[in-house]
């Protein structure tokens, strides 16, 4: 198949990648090439096999619902880009009728 | 070339003999790193105030009769494994300046007892590539020709120990980033059973595959330092509870009466023909030494690339949706909070970053999912459970590590053939098999790696085939052009 310009578009907003056109045209291609090649998993009779997610023997592991030190508001905050003291700071989430 | 450098084994014991003390090691180390540096680049960060505390631990703790074989002894980290307070960037300008709130279990195994941490070693950003040429500062020098590349992603940590700055390095292994640059560098390098080693504290690419493991200069110390990070952590919810079988007592055991299976499918896949030699004369010390090699077929093998390359994308566009610009890591201001989301990942993340994300998103989106996902997790049982039929037949597999040696910087520009470095490595991943590159030889000069893989949990049955060659064979000391003079 191919990666169209729009698959690429719409990839990449579910990605929260914001690309340039170069690099739009290039991941294009090359997206086209390495579906191809990987393609070629259709091949393989899968009807009576089930997925394989993890290849761990543990299902659900569980620990006793008790309250237990974790790293706390300041150590949590300490990488953030921007912060107010004790919260994360980020912009608007909706555009204001103000602006809009 | 110059004498052989020391093994982690050597300097236990001078440390303990007091014949050298934690400082003295540690400023050999650094010395050897600054002569290095400018044509390996191995490290991102030199951790020089945590390594002088160490070493100052560690030496109170020999005085007292410590008996860690690690004790004292300077290693290496992989920049994905966080280490509380140091920076930790997973070779990615999104985390540059990150500096962890804890440390990773292994590591923190490690610290206990009492290794001395001199840096953080350059790797393909967030361990996505084969030849470090995809760190966001800068690649690695391979010790044997600096002109060519180390393997990747773990190839600062391979790198390191083959210029002898340090015995021993931690790296993680996802589909081969521990066992290509150990072969591409001619070092021992070890990725456990999937679930062996917690990966707590390990800044995450494609969870169900990746693993922590060691790369040394020989089998015994990387059987050493598997022993200490080894076992459960209750942090790591696939962190396996089964008790950890110590490799280091049937270390000894050697191959007679063994069967070793030889896949075909392995030998097949654009294997360099000096590389299919080396292998061929190991397969045949093998035998020499009593193991029965046994032609087996691994039919699924031909699919392992392409189910690696829709799952590990997948699981990463999950895992890298965390670096937003919010709770850390770089953010690029900008009025609205999508905008600023999609500005920050598109001048945070490299271009071979971009590509995994933009293909996971794509495997795992609306209307492809059956298609692509799904798909790949039905081959990788396939795959999976043809390991599980040989394995009823054969004790271990051999095969090559890389199909190729150390090839020459900007060689492979197309991701495609770059993907192929990882053809014979991949499957263990996918089947969550333990598997070692260990030395086997030279062409022109360039190290070949031999693979030994083994059932789940069968990690010490991997060592000990591995040190059986090892004792045979004299690969492992031949030293490279970088390792400091005797």
């Amino acid at each position: 198949m191919t990666f169209s310009n729009e698959d690429v578009d719409h990839v990449a907003q579910l990605a929260r990648l914001g690309l340039d056109d170069d690099e739009k045209r290039r991941l294009g291609r090359e997206l086209t090439a390495i579906l191809d090649a990987i393609s070629k998993l259709q091949e393989v009779d899968t009807s009576e096999i089930s997925e394989t997610a993890q290849v761990g023997e543990l299902i659900n592991v569980w620990r006793d619902d008790v309250p237990a030190p974790c790293i706390g508001a300041d150590l949590a905050l300490v990488n953030a880009p921007v912060t107010d003291g004790a919260h994360f700071v980020v912009g608007a989430i909706q555009e204001s009728e103000r602006d809009t | 070339m110059s004498e052989t450098p020391s093994t982690l084994r050597q300097l236990a014991s001078q440390l303990r003999q007091r014949l050298v003390s934690p400082r003295e090691l540690l400023d050999d180390a650094y010395a050897h790193i600054e002569s290095t540096e400018p044509r390996l680049h191995a490290y991102l960060t030199l951790t020089r105030e945590l390594a002088e505390r160490q070493a100052d631990d560690a030496e109170r703790r020999l005085r007292d009769g410590d008996p860690s074989p690690l004790c004292g002894i300077p290693i290496a980290l992989k920049d994905v494994l966080c280490v509380e307070g140091s920076e930790t960037t997973a070779g990615s300008k999104i985390l540059a300046g990150y500096r962890p709130p804890y440390t990773a279990t292994a590591v923190e195994r490690l610290f206990a007892a009492g290794a001395v941490c001199v840096g953080k070693t350059n790797c393909d950003e967030f361990a996505m590539g084969s030849s470090n040429e995809n760190s966001a500062y800068g690649p690695v020098g391979n010790p044997w020709d600096v002109e060519r590349v180390p393997g990747g992603s773990s190839g600062g940590s391979a790198a390191t120990v083959a210029a002898g700055s340090v015995t021993c390095s931690l790296g993680s292994d996802t589909g081969g980033s521990i066992r290509q640059p150990a072969a591409l560098c001619g070092v021992v390098g070890f990725k456990p059973t999937y679930g062996r080693v917690s990966r707590y504290g390990l800044i995450a690419f494609a969870s169900s595959l990746d693993q922590i493991g060691p790369l040394t200069r020989s089998v015994e110390d990387c059987a050493t330092v598997f022993s200490v990070i080894a076992g459960h952590d209750e942090r790591d919810s696939t962190s396996s509870t089964a008790p950890v079988e110590d490799p280091l007592p049937g270390l000894d055991a050697g191959v007679r009466g063994l069967r070793v299976g030889v896949p075909d499918e392995y030998f097949a896949q654009g294997l360099e023909q000096g590389v299919r030699s080396r292998v061929e004369d190991a397969m045949r010390e093998l035998e020499r030494l009593g193991a029965e090699l046994v032609r087996v077929s691994l039919p699924s093998s031909d699919y392992a690339l392409a189910t690696y390359y829709i799952i590990a994308p997948a699981e990463c566009s999950s895992n890298l949706a965390r670096y937003d610009g919010v709770r850390f890591g770089m953010r690029e201001q900008r009025p609205s909070l999508l905008d600023m989301y999609m500005t920050t990942r598109d001048h945070g993340f490299g271009p071979e970053v971009k590509r995994r994300i933009m293909l996971g998103t794509y495997a795992l989106s609306s209307g492809y999912y059956d298609a692509y996902y799904r798909k790949a997790q039905k081959v990788r049982t396939v795959i999976a459970r043809e390991f599980a039929r040989v394995f009823e037949d054969v004790d271990a597999l051999v095969a090559p590590t890389s199909p190729s040696v150390a090839f020459p910087m900007g060689d492979r520009s197309d991701p495609l053939s770059m993907y192929l470095c990882d053809v014979i490595t991949i499957p263990a991943n996918l089947a969550g098999l333990p598997a070692i590159s260990v030395p086997c030889g030279f062409v022109d000069d360039l190290p070949v790696g031999l693979q030994i893989i083994a059932p789940r949990f069968q990690d010490a049955r991997v060592f000990r085939v591995a040190h059986a060659y090892e004792r045979a064979t004299e690969w492992h000391r031949v030293a490279s052009p970088l390792a400091p003079a005797a």
